[in-house]
């Protein structure tokens, strides 16, 4: 078992700098990918978390949504434009889920886990699809949002989001780094290797579980939040089950090296599917199908290996 | 009355089908602890398999009850073909891996399969609604009801019977069996594990194809049958518990009866229902209702 230090602060300063900087020189239909995958990398950390302690939400794409509706709602019907308003709605409404939902599913475990998120969020699914006031399956747009009473024009607008999304992305994974390294945090592992060693220890595996639960939700309401103001616009595929498969599957090449590596992993995945959805329209699931078969058979412990494995050589 | 009497006869043939679709899941589960996702692939399958032969059928002008043999014919040549294929080609390469990684596994076999079947059938919808109305109608209780939603639900108390013969009274059955209970004790007695999990998974296959079969002539082809109903039959089986038969049967008449519920009383809430029985289901016997206890590792 590799250990890994988390507190390099300076690590993550060096990435967001890259970042906002790399911004400026890329095309624009890259720089919007990378924004929407720094966004949607959120959600894929929060998977990759729960995955620590061995769970493997195979719904989380139900935060994502709940993120995303609330900014859009808030904006689109109640008026409210203030981005730090509606972000800290999307975190909020999504956290609230996570605790009612974390108090059922923190006693399940391995494929109940799954299936049972997995359920969950296609009950929203089913519900949102249903409400013809949101837009049923189209979903609906939201307006420019505006900073404490500042609304950037069209010329700056998408600077103004990429740095908002860049900034807060990087903010949220180094928050997720110190959580990894507080106790609750460190339990994860525990839960996953053996639960019943873990209770003797006096520790409960269920509120290490509820807790990873409550904190991924937080995460990914605030990337649903951040991918409705980025696109300004919402649809109940965020919420579906092959969108949440998605999520797992970076996570899963993400390995648990860094909480970077789901972001890079996302942003690789939207960057196959936007090429195999331009090389072949009618085919790009079976080709987005065979890159996840081919990672799986030939990288079993994810992308970060081929780092950790030159390292070591 | 008659609201009464539509929800016990579409209750009882929404159950048949989610028995026959849900049925190979659980079956491969139970086996191979494979949860497939793919298994909504092989349905769509079946559905467009039987579209085209039974195109084909009707353009020759063969007389109309036959059409019912070639349907039979072409499930069980499509599943064992189909489930073969990606057993021996992919499936067999990662047996052992962890379970959920299966899951992403078949995730993807799914998104392949689904697009192979928009390479091969094109985007444009199959109508094949000759069998559905060959049998005509019965009235039951003042409502005239389609015979051949009886047939399924006849059909499908056929397979399970079957299926479950075959466990429990076959030599192949009560190996798989064996090897459901522990698969390195059984290969050491000698028993081909490789060979019961190729059967299991064309059986399971078969079956799913067996439901797009029977489905076809009562829908419109289209891309995206599929994915409906690998939600749908998740439902089923973790109402049931995964891997138990008798609980596939179970999850199945709950399910049917609360989607023919919520389509006659609440139509708003339909893929709601389901979920909300399995959610209740679970909230009170954690691992569903036929689900074996399992001693927690130390």
């Amino acid at each position: 078992m590799m250990k890994t230090d988390f507190r390099r602060e300076p690590l993550y300063i060096a990435i967001l700098a890259v970042l906002l900087i790399v911004g400026f020189f890329l095309p624009s239909w890259l720089r919007f990918l990378l924004q929407t995958a720094l966004a949607g990398g959120l959600v894929a950390l929060g998977v990759a978390l729960q995955m620590r302690a061995g769970l493997v939400n195979f719904g989380q794409g139900l935060y994502y949504a709940l993120g995303g509706y609330a900014v859009g709602m808030l904006a689109a019907q109640a008026g409210i434009t203030d981005i730090f308003i509606l972000l800290i709605a999307a975190v909020l409404v999504s956290t609230v889920a996570g605790i009612v939902l974390g108090l059922l599913l923190s006693r399940y475990r391995e494929i109940f886990y799954a299936m049972l998120s997995l359920a969950v969020s296609m009950i929203l699914y089913g519900l949102l699809v249903k409400a013809a006031w949101l837009g049923s399956t189209d979903g609906f747009n939201i307006p420019p949002v505006s900073y404490l009473g500042w609304t950037p024009d069209r010329a700056v607008r998408p600077d103004i989001y990429y740095v908002t999304t860049a900034v807060l992305t990087v903010i949220a994974c180094l928050a997720t780094a110190r959580y990894l390294t507080s106790g609750a945090g460190m339990l994860c592992e525990a839960v996953a290797e053996n639960e019943i060693r873990l209770e003797y220890l006096g520790a409960s595996p269920r509120k290490v579980a509820f807790i990873v639960i409550v904190v991924a939700s937080a995460l990914s309401g605030l990337g649903g939040g951040l991918l409705a103001m980025s696109t300004g616009h919402v649809d109940p595929l965020m919420t579906n089950w092959t969108t949440s498969g998605g999520f797992v599957f970076v996570a899963l090449l993400a390995g648990r090296g860094s909480t970077i590596a789901p972001v890079i992993g996302f942003f690789l995945l939207e960057l196959v599917r936007t090429y195999a959805l331009d090389l072949a329209p009618n085919a790009w699931q079976m080709i987005l199908g065979l890159v996840m078969l081919a990672v799986i058979l030939l990288l079993p412990e994810g992308l970060w290996s081929l780092i950790e494995r030159r390292r070591k050589a | 009355m008659l609201k009464f009497t539509a929800i016990m006869l579409d209750g009882m043939n929404y159950a048949a089908w989610l028995f026959l679709v849900a049925v190979g899941l659980t079956l491969i589960y139970g086996v191979m602890r494979i949860l497939n996702i793919a298994h909504g692939a092989f349905y769509a399958i079946g559905a467009y398999v039987c579209a085209s032969a039974l195109g084909v059928f009707y353009a020759a002008g063969l007389p109309g009850a036959l059409a019912f043999a070639v349907m039979g014919v072409v499930a069980l040549i499509a599943g064992v073909i189909v489930g073969l294929v990606v057993e021996r080609g992919v499936l067999r390469f990662l047996y052992g891996r962890d379970e959920v990684l299966m899951v992403l596994v078949t995730y993807a076999l799914f998104l392949i399969l689904e697009d192979a079947v928009k390479l091969i059938w094109g985007v444009e919808s199959y109508f094949v609604y000759q069998p559905y109305a060959y049998f005509g109608f019965v009235e039951i209780g003042g409502l005239p009801y389609q015979v051949y939603d009886l047939m399924i639900v006849a059909l499908a108390i056929v397979m399970g019977i079957a299926l479950w013969f075959w466990l429990e009274r076959s030599r192949m059955g009560r190996m798989t069996t064996a090897v459901v209970a522990d698969r390195e004790i059984s290969a050491a007695m000698g028993i081909n594990v490789t060979r019961i999990f190729a059967t299991t998974f064309a059986i399971g296959t078969v079956f799913a194809v067996i439901g797009g079969v029977v489905t076809a002539p009562k829908i419109a082809v289209t891309p995206g049958i599929g994915v409906e109903v690998i939600i749908l039959a998740f439902a089923v089986v973790v109402i049931g518990g995964l891997g138990s038969i008798p609980g596939a049967a179970i999850g199945a008449i709950f399910a049917g009866y609360a989607r023919a519920m919520s389509v006659h009383l609440a139509p708003a809430y339909e893929l709601f229902a389901i979920y909300a029985v399995m959610a209740v289901v679970l909230a009170i016997r954690p691992h569903g209702l036929f689900a074996r206890a399992s001693g927690r590792k130390i």
